[in-house]
């Protein structure tokens, strides 16, 4: 039954280290809030899950939280390189990253998968791909009806799922809107979840076939305003594209990257702190969407 | 390009948004392929169905994503559904015409790396990876590739194959069991390639205006066919012009500034 509860407080009791991790958002919600408050707790050993890492694995490599990675587009989205991944990728810095390279439907399958409680995702998929070459995990099996050959995956099954949502009602039933990814499929896959929200309502009032997740399937919901950031959250605040192009000038460099990453997420106390942090570096261009 | 009224890359855009006809359902890959597949709804095919892998479907957004789930996409859709859906009811099911895409590097039978150069487990250059590529590549009607031309890009041999052109030529994807036709066409900033319908080779059919054979074969890692009849693509009217320099212009005013210092 979800607990209404801090970040701090959810992360501490419901993610340990070594624990099988997947943040999930495809673009749109995704949990950097609850990212950072896993590097401050200095979370190790994770084995991270999520189809596109994006900034909040590229943090958390580059902080040393990750032994393995579980993605399929390992990118900065319209802007290049994620440099801390390619970094642990190429160089093994800050420590050797261990990945287990998929594509984007063998993911989503393999969530989906994982929700439905089976050991596996069968696709038609990775024909003529080499990827089936590098990650042993890929098989193929024969279909018992027809003859056809189909791509078999392992379902993702993780200790802890993280997404962010609009809202939740004061009993904790969660309610996400717009592009909802993978996070209904990846909280249903996992023994945990924590959720944080824009807000608590009274009532979520949601139209009848809306993406709602009951209190009963979460661990814990955490209002974090902003917490998407610099991702978005429908009906709240657009993505800021801009932090995704900065991103990429703060992240080449190790040095510019850990003194970033020290001076405003390590070094504050939690998302709120943070966004103080970032506003006093460019006080002009504050926006909160 | 000789004539300095446009670039090659606008060139390029509008070569590729040409090729799209109304109606189509596209799946849309995010950077060029999107330029394009906008400028043909904002052009010549107003009810083309712009699809993106983040569950957008019927997109008709009035600036460019940078992401391939800007809320842009999401607010202006007919439908957002989730992305297991999207793959596996949409893409998988069979829905989708064509399938665009761009690429880092491809070979003569219009196999795609986006994966790494050099070895797998050593790597020269990490690429983003495969995201909806081979899937898209795999199970779309047919895809069209847009990427500029150079010897970087089309090699002779790739590092990796993430996702499946026609593989070595000849009847290889009948032989894999693609659904797909497979790539029928690239689009470049030099000119359009077309494989010869028995051994799948990319060839040279068209030169955009200004560009030259030299040059494009002088831009190919593989040693280029050139067609006999050689076409020329008829240089971008004025509206089609207009439309995407006002596209881009709105674009770049969106994604404006960050709000936080590098």
């Amino acid at each position: 039954m979800a607990e209404l509860t801090t970040l701090r407080e959810a992360v501490a009791a419901l993610i340990k280290d070594g624990d099988q991790v997947a943040c999930e958002g495809f673009t749109h919600l995704i949990p950097h809030a609850a990212g950072h408050e896993i590097a401050r707790q200095k979370k190790r050993n994770l084995s991270l899950v999520r189809m596109t890492p994006d900034l909040i694995y590229d943090q958390l490599i580059g902080m040393g939280c990750a032994r393995e990675l579980t993605f399929s587009w390992g990118g900065n989205p319209g802007v290049g390189s994620l440099h801390r991944f390619r970094d642990a990728v190429e160089n093994g810095w800050p420590n050797p990253l261990v990945i287990h390279e998929r594509s984007h439907a063998d993911l989503a399958n393999a969530f989906a998968a994982g929700a439905a409680g089976l050991p596996l995702a069968i696709m038609r998929g990775y024909i003529g791909s080499d990827l089936p070459k590098h990650n042993p995990q890929i098989k193929t099996l024969l279909c018992p009806f027809t003859g056809e050959t189909l791509a078999a995956v392992p379902s993702v099954r993780p200790d802890v799922a993280v997404i962010h949502a609009q809202r939740a009602d004061r009993k904790g039933n969660v309610l996400l809107q717009g592009i909802v990814g993978v996070q209904k499929e990846t909280v249903l896959a996992s023994k945990r979840a924590i959720v944080t929200v824009e807000e608590v309502v009274g009532s979520l009032d949601a139209p009848r076939n809306a993406v709602i997740l009951p209190n009963w399937v979460v661990s814990a919901v955490c209002v974090v305003p902003r917490g998407a950031r610099p991702s978005y959250t429908e009906g709240y605040y657009d993505r800021d594209n801009g932090f995704y192009k900065a991103w990429d000038v703060i992240a080449r460099e190790r040095e510019v990257f850990l003194a970033w990453m020290t001076k405003h997420v390590m070094s504050t106390a939690d998302f709120a702190d943070y966004e103080r942090s970032i506003a006093a570096e460019q006080p002009k261009q504050v926006s909160h969407g | 390009m000789a004539d300095a009224t446009y670039s090659a890359d606008e060139m390029m855009t509008i070569a590729a948004a040409r090729l799209l006809r109304n109606r189509m359902v596209c799946f849309v890959g995010i950077g060029l392929p999107s330029a394009a597949a906008n400028l043909a709804r904002l052009t010549h095919a107003p009810d083309i169905v712009l699809i993106y892998e983040s569950g957008t479907i019927g997109t008709k957004p009035s600036v460019l994503p940078l992401s391939i789930g800007d809320g842009e996409l999401s607010a202006t859709a007919d439908t957002v559904v989730s992305v297991p859906e999207m793959f596996r009811y949409w893409l998988q099911g069979g829905r989708i015409n064509v399938g665009f895409l761009g690429a880092a590097q491809i070979d003569r039978f219009a196999n795609i790396n986006t994966t790494v150069i050099g070895p797998y487990g050593k790597p020269k250059v990490r690429l983003p990876g495969a995201g909806g590529a081979p899937e898209i590549a795999a199970s779309a009607g047919e895809v069209f590739i847009v990427l500029r031309q150079s010897a970087r890009a089309f090699v002779e041999k790739l590092d990796f194959i993430t996702s499946a052109g026609h593989l070595d030529g000849g009847d290889a994807r009948k032989r894999a069991g693609f659904p797909g036709k497979g790539p029928t066409v690239v689009i470049t900033d030099l000119g359009v390639l077309r494989p010869h319908p028995e051994t799948k080779e990319f060839e040279l059919v068209a030169l955009h205006q200004g560009a030259t054979r030299e040059q494009a074969i002088a831009a190919t890692g593989w040693k280029l066919k050139v067609a006999d009849a050689l076409e020329t693509t008829p240089p971008p009217t004025k509206d089609e012009l207009e439309v995407l320099r006002a596209l881009h212009a709105r674009t770049a005013r969106a994604h404006g500034s960050s709000t936080v210092a590098a």
